[in-house]
C-alpha cells in the first residue's frame, strides 16, 4: 500500500499500535503544563490574600500591643532574662541578636527605661489601642467630653478606628453609584435599543473613551476643575469634601458599568423586541418592559461590578476627598477613605510597626469585602439568569 | 375594545419622548462631559507641551515648566509596561487556551478558575499595591537576599524595584489578556479545528499550527489593552517602585523608576507651589492621555479589522 | 455521468462491478452509538470492500453522517458519546484501548460538508499533513502537492497561484483543495461527508467525476442526502432511516429491486 519512494515516516503495520495516548509523550507533559500554568490564576488570588493578611496578623490575633507603658527591666537584671526573653523584650529578631554584643544590648536597655519616662502624661497610655475594642467602637479619649470614633495614628497616643474611614468610603461611593449608574444605564438602554443601530457604532466606542482615562487623570481634572466649580455651584466650605469625589469617582465608574449593561441589553434576542412591536408596543415600552428584564442578569452584574469599582478606587478619593478622616454624615465635608487612608500612610509608617500593621489590616478588610460582594452578585446573577430560563 | 378610526396618532407619545429623552440625555451628557474632561486638559497643557518637554529630563529646575522635562517618566511607565507584558502575555495566552480548547464546561477546576479570573479582575488596585509589598518585596525578595546575598545588610532584592511592580501588574492585567485571548480564540470556527485533526494532527499540533496564528491578532489587541490599562495605574507601583525623583534612568530590575501617573499625584499633592507646577501638571497629564489613548486606539482599530475579516470569511 | 430518471424510478447508470471482489477492508458489527443515554445508532452491521465507493443514504438525522465519523474517531471529540459493538478497520478494532488515533485519522481522511481550509496558502494547505509527518525537503513537499493537486482535477487551475491564500478561491475549488489536502497524505480510506452540497451543480459535477477517478486508489465512504449522486458514482449503497440500516447492497440492486419496502419508497421519492 505504501511505496517505498514515500518520504512520510510510517509505523510497521497499519494501524500503529502504540499504546494509546501514550504515543505522544511531549504532547502529554505540555498539556499537564497548559493546565498547571492555568491553575495560576486561583494561585494568586490565594497569594494576595495570604500575603496581606500576613502583614496584619498579629493585630488581626489581637497578639499585638501598642500600650505606652510597659514593664520596665533595670539594667542590672539584665543577665538574669534568658536569651529568649531578652531578645523579645528589646524587640529583636535571631539574626540581630546574634550580631550583638553584651554593650549594645546595655545600652538599648538604658534607652528603654529612658523611653518609658517619657510617656505622656495621659491615662490613655495605657491602653493597647489596637485592640479591637478600640478599632471599632468609639471610646471616650482623654480631652473628649463623649465617646468619638477617632483616626489618628500619628498622636502622642495612636487613635486607630476604622469607623471614619468606612464611613468615607460608604459616602464616595454612595455619591458616586447614585450619580454614575443611572446615567450609566440610561445612556446603555438608549444606546442599545432606542438610537439608530448606525449610531451605535460611533456612540459605543465614544463612552467607552471614557475607561481609556486613568484614573489619576480624573483625580486631577477633580482636584483642579471641579471641586472649584462645585463650591462656586453650592456654596460649601471645604472644597475637597465626598461629594466631588463622588462626582469624579462616579464618572470613573460609568464606563465598566455601561459595558456590561449595553452587551447585556444587546445580546437579548432581537425576536423579543421584533414580538413586543408586532403586538403594538412603543420602541420605549419594548425597551423598558420586555428587553430590561430580560437583561437584567448582566445589568445587575452591571451595578454590582460598579459598586466594587467604586468602593476600591484610590487615585480619585486620594486626590479629591480632602483626606480629613472624621465622622460626620454630610457629603459637604473633608473625608477620608478606606483606600486613600492606606495609599497616602503607608509610605510614612515603620516597617513592622503597629500603624504599619492595620493599614494591611484595613487593605484585607478591603479585599474581603469587594471579593464577597463579586461572589454575591455572581451567585444573584446566577440565580436570575436560571430564573428567566424558567429553571427556578 | 373601541378601536380608533384611523391609524393616525390621537394622542402626543409622552412616554416615548420622555423616555427617549432622558436616555438621550444620559448618553449625550456623558459624552459631553469627557469631552470637557479631554479639551480642558488639552488646552491647557498643550501649550506647555514641547519637544523638549518630551526629551528633556529633570536634571534642572524640576518646577519650571520651561526647564523641565518628563523623559525620565516616560521611560520608566514604558520601561515597566513591556516587563510587565512579558510575564502577563505567556500566562494569560496559555490559561485562555487551557480554558477554550481543554478545559470541560461543567468541570470543577474551569468553574473555579474563572471564578478566580473574575475575582481577580475585582481587587482594588491599592490591594495589589499591598501585595507586591507583601508578598513580592517583603516574601520573595527578602527570602532572594537572604539566599544569594547572606551577608550583606543592605536589601538588595527586598526592596521596591521596577521588577516587583512589573510583576505586581502582571498580576493585575491577567484577566484583561485571558479575557482578550479567550474571545478571539473562540471567533475561530470550530471546522478549522477539525479539519486539522482530521489530517492525523495532536491537539496541541493544532492548537501550535492551525488556532494560535489565527488569534494573534486578538492576542495582541489583548496585550496593549492591558498595556494601556497598566500604563495609566498608579496605585500598585506607589509602594513597589515608584520614586519621585531618580538620578538615572532604570538600569536594572532591581532599580525604581519615575513614572508619569506617580509624578502627577505628587505634583498635584505636594506641590509647594501650585500655580508654578500647575502647567508642568498639565502637560504631563497630556502626555499620559496621549500615550494611554494612543494604545487604545491602536487596540481597537486591530479588533475592528479582525471583526471585519471575520465577517467577510463566514 | 448523468443518470436517467424513468417513472420515479433511477436507473444507476453505473455497471454492475465485474471485476473480482476485493477483500472486505471495513467491518462493522452491531455498532451502537448514544448521545448519553438517547441512542443515534442501532445495531448497525455492514462490512465494505476495499477501492468501492459506499455511499450512506438516508433522510436528514438518520444517523449517516454520525456513522461516518465513527471511521475516524471523530465522535471522540463529543464528550457524552458512548460506543457499543465493534468496528474493525483492515482486521484491527480501532476502537481498542491501544490504537493511536493520531495514526488512525493519516490512514482515514476525512472531507468535510463544509469545506474548511486553513487560512494558509493553497501550497501549504496541502503541505500541511505532509509537515506533520516529517517531511521537510522542499522538492518532496512541491512533488506531491503537485500529484494531489493533479488528483484533485486542480492543478492546471492553480498552478500559477499555489502561493495565494487558499480563501480566495471558488466554493468548489476550495472544496477540491479540501480533498487535495486529504489525499496528499495518502490515506487508506477517505470518508466525504456531503462534499458537493454546499456547491452548485458544475462544481458538484467536477467533484463527482473526481471521486470515480479516486476510487482506483483509495476507500471512498460517502455520505450523501442526493439520490442521485448515490446513483451515479457508488458501488455499494447503505440506507438509514432513523438510525438503523435498513438496507444494504450494490448501488445497483438498492435503487432498481430494493428488497425492503421502505428503500424502495425512499429511492423512488414517497418520503424523505
Amino acid at each position: 500500500m505504501t511505496s517505498n519512494t514515500n518520504p512520510m515516516r510510517r509505523s510497521v503495520g497499519w494501524l500503529g499500535l502504540k499504546r494509546g495516548h501514550q504515543a505522544h509523550p511531549v504532547e502529554w507533559l505540555a498539556e499537564k503544563a497548559i493546565f498547571l500554568i492555568s491553575l495560576s490564576a486561583i494561585l494568586m488570588v490565594f497569594l494576595i490574600f495570604v500575603f496581606v493578611a500576613r502583614e496584619a496578623w498579629p493585630v488581626l490575633r489581637g497578639q499585638a500591643n501598642s500600650s505606652l507603658v510597659r514593664p520596665v527591666i533595670p539594667v542590672e537584671q539584665m543577665d538574669q532574662l534568658s536569651p529568649q526573653k531578652l531578645q523579645d523584650y528589646l524587640g529583636l529578631t535571631p539574626k540581630q541578636y546574634a550580631l550583638m554584643d553584651q554593650e549594645t544590648m546595655k545600652s538599648l536597655m538604658e534607652v528603654k527605661i529612658e523611653a518609658s519616662k517619657e510617656v505622656p502624661d495621659d491615662k490613655d497610655a495605657r491602653l493597647n489601642t489596637v485592640s479591637w475594642r478600640y478599632l471599632a467602637r468609639p471610646y471616650q479619649w482623654t480631652g473628649y467630653d463623649h465617646p468619638v470614633s477617632i483616626w489618628q495614628p500619628v498622636s502622642p497616643v495612636p487613635k486607630f478606628n476604622i469607623i471614619p474611614l468606612i464611613i468615607g468610603s460608604l459616602k464616595a461611593t454612595l455619591v458616586a453609584l447614585v450619580f454614575g449608574v443611572p446615567l450609566a444605564l440610561g445612556a446603555a438602554v438608549y444606546v442599545s435599543q432606542l438610537a439608530a443601530p448606525r449610531y451605535r457604532e460611533w456612540l459605543k466606542p465614544g463612552i467607552e473613551l471614557l475607561a481609556g482615562i486613568p484614573s489619576v487623570v480624573l483625580g486631577f481634572f477633580a482636584l483642579i476643575v471641579l471641586a472649584s466649580f462645585f463650591q462656586g455651584l453650592f456654596g460649601y466650605q471645604s472644597r475637597l469634601n465626598a461629594f466631588v469625589a463622588g462626582i469624579a469617582l462616579g464618572l470613573a465608574i460609568i464606563p465598566v458599568v455601561f459595558s456590561i449593561a449595553e452587551d447585556a441589553l444587546t445580546s437579548v434576542p432581537r425576536s423579543y423586541t421584533q414580538a413586543a412591536l408586532a403586538l403594538g408596543a412603543s420602541r420605549w415600552q419594548a425597551a423598558w418592559q420586555v428587553v430590561l428584564p430580560a437583561a437584567l442578569p448582566g445589568v445587575f452584574a452591571a451595578a454590582v461590578l460598579g459598586f466594587g469599582r467604586a468602593v476600591g478606587e484610590t487615585m480619585v478619593v486620594l486626590m479629591a476627598s480632602g483626606n480629613a478622616s472624621i465622622v460626620s454624615w454630610s457629603l459637604w465635608d473633608s473625608t477620608r477613605t478606606v483606600t486613600a487612608t492606606i495609599a497616602a500612610e503607608l509610605a510614612e509608617t515603620v516597617f513592622g510597626g503597629n500603624h504599619y500593621r492595620i493599614l494591611f489590616l484595613i487593605g484585607t478588610l478591603l479585599f474581603v469585602v469587594t471579593f464577597l460582594s463579586n461572589w454575591a452578585g455572581d451567585v444573584i446573577v446566577h440565580r436570575l439568569k436560571k430564573r428567566l430560563e424558567g429553571k427556578i | 375594545m373601541s378601536r380608533p378610526r384611523s391609524f393616525a396618532a390621537e394622542r402626543f407619545d409622552y412616554g416615548s419622548f420622555l423616555f427617549t429623552g432622558l436616555t438621550a440625555a444620559a448618553t449625550f451628557l456623558i459624552l459631553a462631559i469627557l469631552a470637557v474632561i479631554l479639551g480642558h486638559i488639552l488646552l491647557h497643557g498643550w501649550e506647555s507641551l514641547s519637544w523638549r518637554f518630551i526629551t528633556a529630563g529633570t536634571e534642572k529646575d524640576m518646577f519650571d515648566v520651561h526647564k523641565t522635562g518628563v523623559f525620565p517618566m516616560i521611560i520608566g511607565t514604558a520601561a515597566r509596561v513591556i516587563l510587565m507584558s512579558i510575564f502577563v502575555v505567556p500566562v494569560g495566552v496559555i490559561t485562555a487556551i487551557y480554558l477554550t480548547e481543554y478545559a470541560r464546561a461543567s468541570s470543577i477546576a474551569t468553574r473555579i478558575i474563572r471564578g478566580a479570573v473574575n475575582n481577580l479582575a475585582g481587587v482594588p488596585s491599592i490591594v495589589f499595591g499591598l501585595f507586591g509589598l507583601g508578598f513580592f518585596i517583603n516574601f520573595v525578595g527578602q527570602n532572594m537576599d537572604a539566599v544569594l546575598r547572606p551577608d550583606s545588610p543592605d536589601p538588595l532584592w527586598g526592596k521596591p524595584a521596577i521588577l516587583w511592580a512589573s510583576l505586581t501588574l502582571a498580576v493585575m492585567t491577567l484577566p484583561v489578556m485571558i479575557v482578550a485571548t479567550e474571545e478571539s480564540l473562540r471567533a475561530i470556527p470550530q471546522g478549522l479545528r477539525e479539519g486539522s485533526l482530521a489530517l492525523g494532527a495532536t491537539k496541541l499540533q493544532t492548537i501550535l499550527r492551525v488556532v494560535l496564528p489565527q488569534a494573534l491578532p486578538g492576542i495582541m489587541t489583548g496585550a496593549i489593552l492591558a498595556i494601556s490599562r497598566a500604563a495609566g495605574e498608579v496605585a500598585p507601583i506607589l509602594f513597589t517602585g515608584a520614586a519621585y525623583y531618580m538620578a538615572q534612568l532604570p538600569t536594572s530590575l532591581t532599580d525604581q523608576f519615575m513614572d508619569l501617573g506617580y509624578h502627577v499625584f505628587v505634583l498635584s499633592t505636594q506641590s509647594p507651589n501650585i500655580e508654578q507646577t500647575r502647567p508642568i501638571l498639565y502637560a504631563t497629564v497630556v502626555v499620559l492621555l496621549l500615550l494611554t489613548f494612543a494604545l487604545n486606539v491602536v487596540a481597537i482599530l486591530i479588533r475592528a479589522r479582525i471583526r471585519a475579516k471575520m465577517r467577510a470569511v463566514s | 455521468m448523468p443518470a436517467a430518471i424513468l417513472h420515479n424510478q433511477i436507473i444507476p447508470k453505473q455497471p454492475a462491478t465485474t471485476e473480482p471482489a476485493s477483500p472486505m477492508l471495513i467491518k462493522v458489527q452491531n455498532l451502537s452509538l448514544f448521545y448519553g443515554t438517547a441512542p443515534a445508532l442501532k445495531n448497525i452491521t455492514l462490512a465494505m470492500r476495499e477501492k468501492r465507493v459506499t455511499a450512506f443514504i438516508g433522510p436528514s438525522g438518520c444517523g449517516k453522517s454520525t456513522l461516518l465519523r465513527c471511521f475516524n474517531r471523530m465522535n471522540d471529540l463529543i464528550d457524552t458519546v458512548r460506543l457499543e459493538g465493534d468496528l474493525t478497520i483492515a482486521g484491527q478494532n480501532i476502537y481498542s484501548a491501544d490504537v493511536d488515533v493520531i495514526e488512525l485519522r493519516k490512514r482515514v481522511g476525512m472531507v468535510f460538508q463544509r469545506s474548511n481550509p486553513f487560512p494558509k496558502s493553497i501550497f501549504e494547505n496541502i503541505a500541511y499533513g505532509l509537515r506533520l509527518q516529517g517531511v521537510r525537503k522542499k522538492s518532496e513537499l512541491e512533488a506531491i502537492v503537485e500529484k494531489s493537486l493533479r488528483q484533485a482535477a486542480l492543478w492546471d487551475e492553480v498552478k500559477d497561484r499555489l502561493h495565494e491564500s487558499a480563501l480566495s478561491l471558488s466554493g468548489g475549488q476550495q472544496q477540491r483543495v479540501c480533498i487535495a489536502r486529504a489525499i496528499a497524505i495518502e490515506p487508506e480510506v477517505i470518508l466525504m461527508d456531503e462534499p458537493a452540497s454546499a456547491l452548485d451543480p458544475i462544481a458538484t459535477a467536477k467533484i463527482e467525476e473526481l471521486i470515480l477517478d479516486l476510487k482506483k486508489e483509495f476507500t471512498i465512504i460517502i455520505v450523501t442526502h442526493n439520490m442521485q449522486q448515490a446513483a451515479r458514482i457508488s458501488d455499494e449503497t447503505a440506507f438509514f432511516y432513523l438510525g438503523t440500516l435498513v438496507e444494504y447492497a450494490s448501488t445497483v440492486e438498492i435503487f432498481t429491486n430494493p428488497k425492503v419496502k421502505q428503500t424502495e419508497e425512499y429511492v423512488t421519492g414517497r418520503f424523505g
